[in-house]
């Protein structure tokens, strides 16, 4: 029946998050008012029906000292500034990229990963040179972690010969076979059956050609975001990757946003963990602005596929600082603000209320309707409000480098001078490579049909009876072709 | 046909372990046309790979592990189903080679039949080469005999370009007796069908049977037609076909194909590009008529090009 399909109190229903094993109570239908009143006063909750499943943060950031001490210790002292190096990296990187679009040395789409550098650095890390990573178009920082050198991509970037493709890729299409970094892709969803394809590669090395390294199975890991969770190569690539047990890890980078669609008015069920069990795979979330977390994931799925039990989906909760791109004026999601707009509402809600009751005599037919309707309406001001000023402020307060930063000191691995050596190697690092890249030549006439095909005889026979890449002009790059 | 496109499959298969088939239907059921019976036995499931229905999502598999060092032959049960894989062919398989800089090389067949049938009805009478004809990076091939299906399906497996290679649904029964010592077809190049004086005919694939029969009626009236098979639609070859106009100054495109923007298109104006001081006529070009294959075998009869109408159209050349 119409009504029941559209209550408010299912609109509502509680998303029971699942991370390292913690639970979040559902909420009882009704106490919807008091719970946001609730978030209110704790100032770290978003939009409602998302509230729990966002809740999830981190035990270090939490301090929970004792209950990470009890486990094995997350990291040694090596592995901690290893990702801590990475996600630094990837940074700097990231904010050379926009300095130097804005100064007119790298155009076109240009996209940042800008809060992401714990979902990269913690998955990429713990993976072996032969494992493959295929990325989308923002992969400039997966590129990094997989140990693509910085100067490569910078000169890719500005569209130099020297760049990692030869200039010819550009910043969504970054590939790099000696680092196994299947792309770089610019269409959404594209790279997944490319993903799917090297995890198959890898499977029939080892069953039929009978070649396999000693830990077992290479592994493919493929990034993709929540927009591309609706796309038919997602779930056709699950289907595929499962029935067959292909060692890949489907890891989704859920930063609620595909330019300025929100996840959640995007897709009918904005959990995209539960959707690996539909397919007989393990989802898996995880609070991707925590590194240590992720790395705790990305270890179990990544020696699950190698071990050939098959693949895994996991979902990180994880926020981009910047806009889609560079050319994103990123409207839709307001800085944080204080918390003046918010009681304001709240104020003009309850004068609202009582001003209208108070006229309309509705006092005396039934409080419990109008306090319904105050609710209904308190509710709007704060999904509005809320989701508007409260987002990034929200992950500002989670940047996983700052929360790695805070763990190292706080568990003596490292000294705060330490890790601003490494800080100043990393700026060092990225200056150079702004430097190799300007000085970089720009690709030739001559690079022009090179690539086009790997045995350039696919050009064809010419007029007077020889292949065209014979014509001396085809290596100039002004062939007839 | 079909058996001799197995044989070429069986063939490199033994030869190299890297090749293997992926498709609907390729491997317990032998393939919807018989092209692959009994290659799941003889190599396995995992080397004759039966896919579920996802065109797009097998035909991107296929390019990851071409990427990775295998050799797939992909088959789309019928060429029109490719048109669901359209954005991995186009993107990833024609393009991946050069936005990696030549990094990843994507030794791919994509193969399957296409053409109209015995009214088989609109969506299974597609002919798809002329939507692939723009994708930079591919090379396309139509066969046509026995013979050449064997030859261009080697020549196709062991090439490290994205090759696309066209079959018809009612050829895979000709019957042909073919060499038993090996060989391969050049993919790049045209076959000569019979050397003649007086008008050039550029024909592939199924239309190739129908100039044959239209041939026969012309030398009854005292033509010599020159056929030629292109074979390779993409590249053209330029040398065989403008060696023959040169000859006989005349030239008639019979092709399956639509009339706009198909395969007749482009070749004519490559022809006017090159040889247009060797032509003594305007190029004439017969292609199916812009019109999706009705089901009624009249009106499907009427939507591709007829002996007849071959004829005619020589004539009509020749005056």
């Amino acid at each position: 029946m119409a009504a029941t399909s559209f209550t408010a109190a299912k609109f509502l229903a509680p998303v029971a998050a699942r991370s390292g094993g913690e639970r979040a109570p559902p909420l009882p239908a009704g106490a919807s008012s008091s719970s946001f009143a609730r978030a209110m006063r704790r100032g770290g909750a978003h939009h409602p029906r998302l509230r729990t499943a966002l809740a999830v943060s981190s035990d270090v950031l939490a301090g929970n000292k004792a209950q990470a001490a009890a486990a094995n210790p997350a990291v040694t002292r090596e592995e901690a500034l290893e990702l801590y190096e990475d996600m630094v990296l990837g940074r700097v990187f990231e904010d050379m990229c926009a300095q130097m679009y804005y100064r007119g040395k790298m155009f076109g789409f240009v996209h940042l990963y800008n809060g992401q550098e714990a979902v990269s650095t913690g998955f990429i890390k713990y993976l072996n040179q032969a494992d493959c990573v295929v990325s989308t178009y923002r992969d400039h920082v997966h590129a990094l972690s997989k140990g693509v050198p910085a100067r490569s991509v910078m000169a890719e970037l500005f569209g130099k010969a020297t760049g990692c493709c030869r200039g010819q890729g550009g910043s969504m299409h970054m590939f790099s076979a000696p680092h196994n970094l299947l792309g770089g892709f610019a269409f959404i969803g594209e790279g997944i059956p490319v993903a799917t394809g090297a995890a198959f590669a890898a499977k029939y090395r080892h069953e039929v050609l009978k070649q396999s390294g000693p830990d077992g199975l290479d592994v493919t890991v493929a990034f993709f975001g929540d927009g591309t969770c609706n796309n038919g190569q997602f779930f056709e690539c699950l289907n595929m990757a499962q029935l067959w047990k292909l060692p890949i890890i489907f890891v989704v980078e859920n930063n609620l946003w595909a330019i300025g669609m929100s996840h959640l008015r995007a897709t009918s069920d904005p959990e995209i963990f539960k959707k690996g069990p539909a397919f007989g795979m393990p989802g898996v979330h995880v609070d991707g602005m925590d590194v240590l977390k992720v790395r705790e994931v990305a270890k179990e799925a990544i020696d699950r596929a190698r071990r050939g039990e098959g693949p895994t989906l996991v979902e990180c909760e994880t926020y981009r600082f910047r806009g889609h791109s560079l050319a994103d004026p990123d409207e839709l999601r307001k800085p944080g603000k204080d918390y003046f707009p918010v009681s304001f509402y709240f104020f003009a809600s309850l004068v609202k209320f009582l001003v209208l009751t108070r006229l309309s005599g509705e006092m005396e037919n039934g409080i419990k309707a109008s306090l319904a309707k105050f609710v209904a309406m308190l509710k709007m001001a704060s999904n509005i409000v809320l989701m508007k000023t409260d987002e990034k402020s929200h992950y500002a307060a989670r940047d996983p480098i700052t929360a790695l930063k805070k763990y190292i000191i706080e568990e003596n691995l490292a000294t705060e001078s330490e890790l601003k050596s490494i800080e100043k190697k990393i700026e060092d690092v990225v200056e150079e490579a702004v430097e190799f890249a300007d000085a970089s030549p720009h690709p030739p006439r001559s690079q022009l049909l090179e690539n086009v095909f790997a045995d350039p005889k696919g050009f064809g026979i010419g007029p007077d009876g020889k292949y065209r890449c014979e014509d001396p002009k085809f290596t100039q790059g002004t062939a007839q072709v | 046909m079909f058996e001799a496109l197995r044989e070429a499959l069986i063939e490199e298969m033994k030869l190299d372990p890297t090749v293997c088939v992926m498709g609907e239907d390729v491997g317990h059921y032998g393939g919807s046309y018989k092209v692959t019976k009994g290659l799941a036995e003889m190599f396995g499931d995992l080397r004759v790979l039966d896919t579920p229905i996802a065109e797009n999502s097998f035909t991107g598999m296929g390019i990851g592990a071409a990427m990775k060092g295998l050799r797939p032959v992909v088959e789309g049960m019928n060429m029109g189903f490719l048109l669901l894989a359209y954005n991995q062919i186009s993107n990833n398989c024609g393009m991946l080679h050069y936005t990696s800089g030549g990094q990843f090389k994507i030794p791919i067949v994509i193969r399957g039949p296409g053409g109209v049938g015995r009214q088989l009805g609109a969506e299974h009478s597609q002919r798809l080469e002329s939507y692939f004809q723009s994708i930079p990076g591919l090379q396309m091939v139509a066969c046509s005999t026995p013979y050449n299906a064997k030859g261009l399906m080697k020549a196709a497996i062991r090439s490290e370009n994205p090759v696309v290679l066209f079959e018809h649904v009612l050829l895979y029964n000709m019957k042909e007796k073919i060499p038993d010592e090996e060989y391969i077809c050049c993919l790049e190049e045209a076959e000569m069908v019979r050397p003649g004086e007086h008008v050039t005919i550029l024909t592939y694939s199924r239309m190739r049977y129908h100039v044959m029969q239209a041939a026969k009626t012309l030398v009854n009236k005292g033509y010599d037609p020159e056929v030629i098979d292109i074979r390779s639609l993409k590249p053209f070859d330029l040398h065989t076909i403008g060696n023959s106009i040169k000859k006989t100054h005349r030239v008639l495109i019979v092709e399956e194909c639509m009339r706009t923007g198909g395969i007749g298109a482009s070749l004519r104006s490559a022809i006017i590009d090159n040889f247009w001081d060797y032509l003594d006529a305007p190029i004439m070009c017969l292609s199916s008529q812009d019109v999706p294959t009705p089901y009624a075998a009249t009106l499907e009869d009427a939507t591709v090009v007829q002996p007849a109408q071959i004829v005619a159209a020589v004539e009509q050349i020749c005056q």
